[in-house]
């Protein structure tokens, strides 16, 4: 039998009962959608249409409608995709790693955590999809296929096509875990349906439910998939962004070329991810009621999460202009003097300001407890990271080998209608999901109700 | 009632130690229980029924090590077998650039193996019939099913049985299984 210390703050309050959670959770599958939903998905489908044209044109007319030159040849397009690809890790964090180190906190979060992971890297791969202008070709040249100028393969020395298999696998991985864990919610929600006789619904969530009914021996051999599964994802979950990083890392353009890349883009994912879990939670809970299941202890250990993860990045950033300076190489020395001190200075100090200083306020426990404050600075948190990739990319392209070529990045509209674009569909998948998967996840929370759960 | 499907005991449990409790009582009466069904995992469950542990795991490392037999296959075959080439002054077979897409064909096969197998020897599939044996199984109460032909007692005394070792309420069934 499980015993739990008194000292340990409960992980659900309100005294539920195992009825409550399935109640609580599916009312909001079956009831209708609030105001609040329609009026966001409007607002998600107008930007998700708006951005579009963008698409578009980008289609239509290829990627000189974007605002790239011959020197930064790279811009917004790989921000982007790193920085969407960055928000998915927090979702395999959460379930994985967490789940192999028996944090029971993140029951309640996890199920929001990796359909966030699923749209993020969606919206990821929207940009080196579209990137290669003429997509129904680009699709297959990263197939590892002979191409059609003789029998040449794929290059597999090359790490954007290992980002192809990283990025392929992730997905893939994460779309499996999170629905092997839909599965026992959705057969409850099948079972209500067929309970208060709707057939429809029955139907629909029968098929999603995949025939099941809870036996032991199944629930016995779903925790066997879940263990191995989280096992097989967290070194996933690291490869994925330590393999994003590589395609800078690998390069010789200074301010790109340094080994401490993979780490630091790691941190910075689960930082940048955390805050966006934290953005996407704290309107879930308020709009659906659920405070008595994302509580503020919830709240408060996910900034603590941040903190950790914002002052390796903070420790990255000063490593990185220690070791350009150490380096004594002319051009990498003026790549970080550049960053700080030249045209994009605004860019390096907003990175520096939203990343470095603001998550240090978490360490006051008012702070990382007060949810406007968490609210706010977690969205400040994702424009740092934004401006991080941002700075990275355009400031070390921009200053050329050749002073000649030196150039500066304007975005187009297309630019800014692509990144658009991404938002419309992900908060248009995030609100589809949340309307019709239960939010939370019932079974999970149900094995710990009777231990962590609050008593009335 | 109709003559055709198997005849069961069905007894609902509210918690899940007294469940835990009653799985052992059962089970040493010599009652063989068909199988218990819940709304969640219950920790040490299978140990009480006397179930292995599962094999998944085994399942998981031999479709991982397909996956990484296959990538090492297709990546030799293309850049050292069929079309060597020299990149970034690398050798002919450059093992170290072929770690992540070895690393990612392993867990991609591993995981949709496993995935793959834990669905069919589970019968989970989307046109997956559910042997429902109370509905709120799936909600908030635990149902043990007992097959009446297998065990030496009769309904009104496995009826008896399971009330005495904490269910709530007992029924019979009958279920084409």
């Amino acid at each position: 039998m499980h015993v739990e210390s008194k000292l340990r703050k409960p992980l659900i309050t309100g005294g539920k009962t195992l009825k409550d959670v399935s109640e609580d959770i599916c009312k909001r599958v079956e009831g209708k959608p609030s105001l609040m939903w329609y009026a966001a998905m409007i607002i998600s489908n107008i930007t998700l249409v708006v951005g579009a044209y963008a698409v578009y044109r980008t289609l239509w007319d290829g990627i000189g409608m974007w605002g790239l030159n011959k020197t930064v040849m790279w811009a917004w397009d790989i921000t982007n995709f790193v920085w969407w690809v960055g928000i998915g890790h927090a979702g395999t964090l959460i379930s994985a790693i967490l789940l192999l180190f028996r944090q029971r906190w993140r029951m309640a979060i996890n199920r929001s955590a990796e359909a966030m992971t699923i749209f993020a890297v969606i919206c990821a791969a929207m940009f080196p999809l579209l990137h290669m202008g003429r997509l129904w070709i680009g699709l297959i040249w990263v197939l590892p296929l002979p191409n059609t100028y003789g029998s040449l393969w794929v290059n597999f020395a090359s790490p954007l096509l290992w980002d192809v298999f990283a990025i392929t696998t992730y997905f893939s991985v994460s779309l499996v875990f999170w629905y092997i864990g839909l599965i026992p919610d959705f057969a409850t929600i099948r079972d209500r349906a067929k309970r208060a006789g709707r057939k429809i619904s029955a139907f629909i969530y029968g098929v999603l439910s995949f025939g099941w009914d809870g036996a032991a021996k199944t629930w016995s051999r779903y925790e066997t998939v879940s263990l191995v599964l989280a096992g097989l994802a967290t070194p996933l979950v690291l490869s994925v962004h330590t393999i994003v990083s590589m395609d800078f890392a690998t390069s010789v353009i200074p301010g790109w070329h340094t080994t401490i890349f993979p780490p630091y883009f790691v941190a910075g994912a689960i930082f940048s991810g955390f805050a966006m879990v934290l953005t996407l939670l704290i309107i879930t809970r308020r709009v659906y009621n659920l405070e008595d299941y994302i509580t503020i202890k919830h709240l408060e250990l996910m900034n603590i999460v941040i903190i950790v993860t914002g002052s390796i990045v903070g420790i990255a950033y000063l490593t990185e202009l220690f070791m350009a300076w150490y380096s004594g190489v002319e051009y990498e020395q003026y790549a970080f003097y550049n960053r700080v001190t030249g045209p994009y200075w605004w860019a390096y100090w907003s990175m520096m300001t939203c990343n470095v200083i603001s998550p240090q306020l978490f360490w006051f426990k008012k702070i990382r407890t007060n949810i406007a404050a968490t609210f706010i600075i977690s969205i400040i948190v994702n424009i740092g990271m934004w401006f991080e990739r941002f700075v990275i990319i355009v400031t070390s392209l921009h200053r050329d080998f050749l002073p000649s070529s030196w150039a500066m990045f304007y975005p187009t509209i297309y630019d800014v209608g692509m990144y658009l674009f991404t938002f419309g569909l992900f908060f248009t998948a995030f609100l589809a999901f949340s309307k019709y998967f239960p939010v939370i996840n019932m079974a999970e929370v149900k094995s710990i109700l009777k231990h962590t759960g609050e008593k009335k | 009632m109709s003559d055709s499907g198997t005849k069961f005991v069905i007894g609902i449990y509210e918690d899940e130690d007294v469940l835990l409790n009653a799985i052992s009582s059962v089970r040493e009466k010599g009652v063989s229980i068909y199988e218990v069904y819940s709304p969640f995992p219950v920790h040490g469950i299978e140990d009480k029924l006397g179930y292995k542990r599962s094999r998944l795991s085994i399942a998981a490392f031999c479709f991982g090590f397909l996956g990484l037999s296959l990538a090492l296959t297709m990546m030799i075959g293309m850049m050292t077998i069929d079309w060597p080439m020299i990149i970034g002054g690398k050798d002919f077979l450059p093992l170290p650039v072929f770690i992540p897409v070895t690393f990612e064909m392993t867990v991609l096969l591993s995981a949709f193996g496993m995935v793959g197998t834990f669905f069919v020897i589970s019968d989970l599939k989307p046109w997956g019939i559910p042997k429902t044996f109370d509905l709120r199984s799936t909600d908030n109460k635990h149902v043990m099913a007992i097959e009446i032909e297998k065990n030496q007692m009769n309904e009104v005394e496995l009826k008896k049985l399971l009330v005495s070792n904490g269910a709530s309420e007992t029924s019979i069934k009958v279920m084409d299984v």
